[in-house]
């Protein structure tokens, strides 16, 4: 063979090589860039629901009503739920929503601005409209759809699969042993928390680690003080966290950090830990949703016994603008549908749940939703018949500190509130910060 | 040989897939962050351009200062004390124990292996204040001494992650080390030795200047291991209490993926790169320096 036939040879195979090879990286390209690209309506073949490892209520419940009240909506599109970690899924939330793909049923995200961006760029079913058209609207208790309407602009984004007040729970036992009345203004609750610390009993407990139990405590000062437009206000821009009457709200929960009512180390409590706290009788007050009945009635969490916990407004302000019934509520993790995916088999679906869902998780799983309890449930003990009767009467009810916030500011306050507390950070110092992250946008 | 690699073509299909791949995940995304960092706007919303608002943000914002500092703070500490414990031990090693360290080796090597995360729930526990009092408050309560929240001020949170990355990655430098002494000549030693040099005299004029150059690796990795570091911090104190102990990753990850503002969070990402390389050429610069000298 002459070497010029060999040259050309080697050309060959060299041109088959760098073929082979370019052929290989843009297939290869082709796959990773082939993601679950969308249209404008798709039929689910499955209800899909994107929920978080730490719910397991609104799960549990849908599978029961999957097996029993909605067999039908699910032998037409058969329930599959995915859970993400808490922390993680407004991540999780963006990416799918970049990519079209959300799920037929979704947590909507930790702060009610992402759901917000959702609702703008289209991909967030009304609810109002859909639940109308399909005739359940009336199924919905009047106070959660206002809950929710404050929340996402006056819009129906989310469905009320939790229905919470936020109060004070308490140990009665202990308060009645130290001559304790249930406190009903803040001077009350001072004086309390000095009486119960003298006597070598925890006032508080309280889960800095996750710093929303703390900032709760400044909105329902202010809410109280300054009315319940008070953070509406900052959200509008026509009033500022700087404010010496909003620092006064940081300054007050500061001191009861400074006199040591939350315990050591309040930072490094999780959720987990103050709740065994309270439920243990190491503390004498907790500050929290109605979702914590679930725990309270049940025996092996509850050594207080849950005849004696009881349930308390956010107390009084002397002077304040508020009142003790307009009570903190919300509506726990939002659960959004897809615009994109909202056929006749959700909508069978939806309706079913809106009719059966209330009677289901109350009975089932102790917990109090938004719709309506359709079948009578005879109540496990007597705080949940007293949070109940609270959450049917009350006429008026009040956001938490962070639900106008960005997701930024939420977070920025959520991390900064065991600073406030443990005296790292001054009251007004704390009030910048959070401030600054809401004007930062 | 000299034909193949004389061979144009020959260099291209020997080089051409590592290049490709390293293109597409290495310098396509750095081009795309870069210009990201002009835009606003997330995967939910799109994007749109946003001129150069995100660099001048990035100049006022005190939280990248703080980050910034933060994250040169925590470099020159867990540097300085990875490298010089390293050392120490290896010198242990190599003088003390001689051929008895196989074991002592292993033990202290030990933690490099461990996850990050696992290391992190440790130390967490091991300094904890409440729910629990920790083995350390613990330590302090026997001698008379208050409880510390060691996590509820910056300032000591800062001193826990530096011990902890100490801990866990001196094992490391220290074989790194080793491997650089025990390369030094036995003869050297031994005519240094006879010389009248011992110990400390032996350290500073013979063993420290032969080992100059593994000296300035180990300085060279360990200063970019640490100016990027997330994992320990995310598992120890997730950046908290506040933001005190957020480095810059840490910021440009909640920038980027919790607040949802890509474009600023690439502008971030942006100025940790020029952060490392400015620190990667000065090192470079003095170990070539220090080479052709030694």
């Amino acid at each position: 063979m002459s070497s010029r036939a060999l040259v050309t040879r080697r050309t060959h195979r060299t041109r088959l090589a760098l073929l082979t090879t370019g052929v290989a990286s843009i297939s290869l390209l082709a796959t990773a860039c082939g993601g679950t690209g969308g249209g404008t309506s798709t039929t689910p073949k499955e209800f899909s629901y994107l929920s978080v490892t730490e719910n397991t209520t609104v799960k549990n419940a849908l599978t029961s009503l999957s097996k029993g009240a909605c067999k039908p909506a699910q032998e037409a599109l058969p329930l599959k739920v995915e859970t993400v970690p808490q922390a993680s899924l407004d991540q999780k939330l963006q990416l799918l929503a970049g990519q079209d793909a959300l799920p037929v049923q979704f947590a909507a995200g930790n702060a009610p601005a992402l759901t917000q961006q959702l609702e703008n760029s289209g991909k967030v079913a009304d609810l109002e409209g859909e639940l109308t058209k399909l005739g359940v609207f009336d199924q919905l208790e009047p106070a959660a759809v206002s809950t929710i309407k404050a929340l996402y602009g006056g819009k129906m984004d989310v469905l009320p699969y939790e229905y919470n007040i936020e109060g004070i729970f308490y140990n009665k036992k202990v308060f009645e042993v130290h001559g304790i009345k249930a406190p009903g203004t803040w001077a009350e609750l001072r004086d309390a928390a000095a009486k119960l610390e003298a006597e070598g009993i925890q006032p508080f407990s309280a889960s800095g680690q996750q710093g929303w139990p703390l900032t709760r405590l400044i909105s329902g000062y202010l809410h109280r003080s300054l009315g319940p437009d008070a953070l509406q206000k900052v959200a509008d821009g026509k009033a500022k966290l700087t404010d010496p009457a909003y620092v006064k709200a940081a300054q007050e929960v500061a001191d009861l950090g400074k006199k040591g009512y939350f315990g050591k180390g309040v930072g490094s409590i999780d959720y987990d830990t103050a709740m065994n706290q309270f439920l243990s009788g190491k503390a004498a007050m907790f500050y929290m949703g109605s979702w914590a009945l679930a725990n309270i009635a049940d025996g092996k969490q509850n050594k207080v016994g849950a005849e004696n916990v009881g349930f308390l407004p956010f107390p009084a302000v002397a002077g304040g603008k508020g009142s003790v019934d307009q009570y903190p509520s919300n509506v726990g993790l939002g659960i959004a549908l897809s615009e994109k995916s909202f056929d006749k088999n959700t909508g069978a679906w939806v309706s079913c749940i809106a009719k059966n869902y209330g009677s289901t998780a109350l009975k089932d799983h102790g917990a109090i939703s938004g719709f309506k309890v359709n079948t009578e449930v005879k109540d496990a003990n007597e705080v949940t018949t007293q949070v109940r009767d609270t959450i049917s009467s009350s006429k008026q009810n009040v956001l938490w500190f962070e639900a106008l916030f960005s997701t930024k500011a939420t977070t920025v306050s959520q991390t900064n509130a065991a600073g406030l507390v443990s005296g790292s950070l001054s009251p007004q110092q704390f009030m910048q910060t959070v401030q600054d992250a809401l004007a930062a946008k | 040989m000299h034909r193949v690699l004389g061979d144009r073509r020959a260099i291209a299909i020997l080089l051409g897939p590592a290049l490709l791949v390293y293109t597409l995940i290495m310098l396509v995304p750095m081009a795309w962050s870069l210009g990201y960092s002009f835009t606003r706007g997330n995967t939910i919303d799109g994007f749109t351009g946003n001129g150069v608002a995100n660099f001048s943000r990035l100049l006022a914002d005190p939280a990248v200062r703080d980050a910034l500092w933060f994250t040169l703070k925590y470099a020159a500490a867990v540097t300085v004390g990875q490298v010089v414990a390293g050392y120490l031990i290896a010198l242990l090693y190599v003088f003390f124990l001689k051929r008895a360290s196989a074991l002592v080796r292993t033990l202290v090597f030990f933690p490099v292996v461990l996850p990050t995360v696992a290391v992190g729930l440790l130390f967490q526990k091991f300094f904890q204040v409440a729910p629990q009092t920790g083995p350390v408050n613990s330590l302090l309560n026997a001698v008379g001494l208050e409880s510390v929240d060691f996590f509820g001020s910056a300032g000591s949170a800062f001193w826990v992650l530096v011990v902890m990355d100490i801990w866990r990655s001196m094992g490391f430098y220290a074989v790194l080390l080793f491997a650089g002494l025990v390369d030094i000549p036995e003869e050297t030693l031994e005519s240094a030795r006879l010389d009248g040099a011992t110990g400390l005299r032996l350290v500073r004029h013979i063993v420290l200047p032969l080992s100059l150059p593994v000296l300035l690796s180990s300085l060279i990795f360990s200063i970019n291991g640490t100016l990027k570091v997330f994992d320990s911090i995310v598992a120890l104190t997730g950046g908290g209490p506040g933001n005190g102990t957020t480095p810059l990753t840490l910021y440009m990850f909640q920038t980027s993926f919790t607040y949802s503002e890509y474009g600023y969070g690439s502008t971030i990402a942006l100025l940790l790169t020029v952060v490392c390389l400015l620190v990667s050429l000065a090192v470079y610069r003095v170990s070539r320096r220090d080479l052709t000298e030694g």
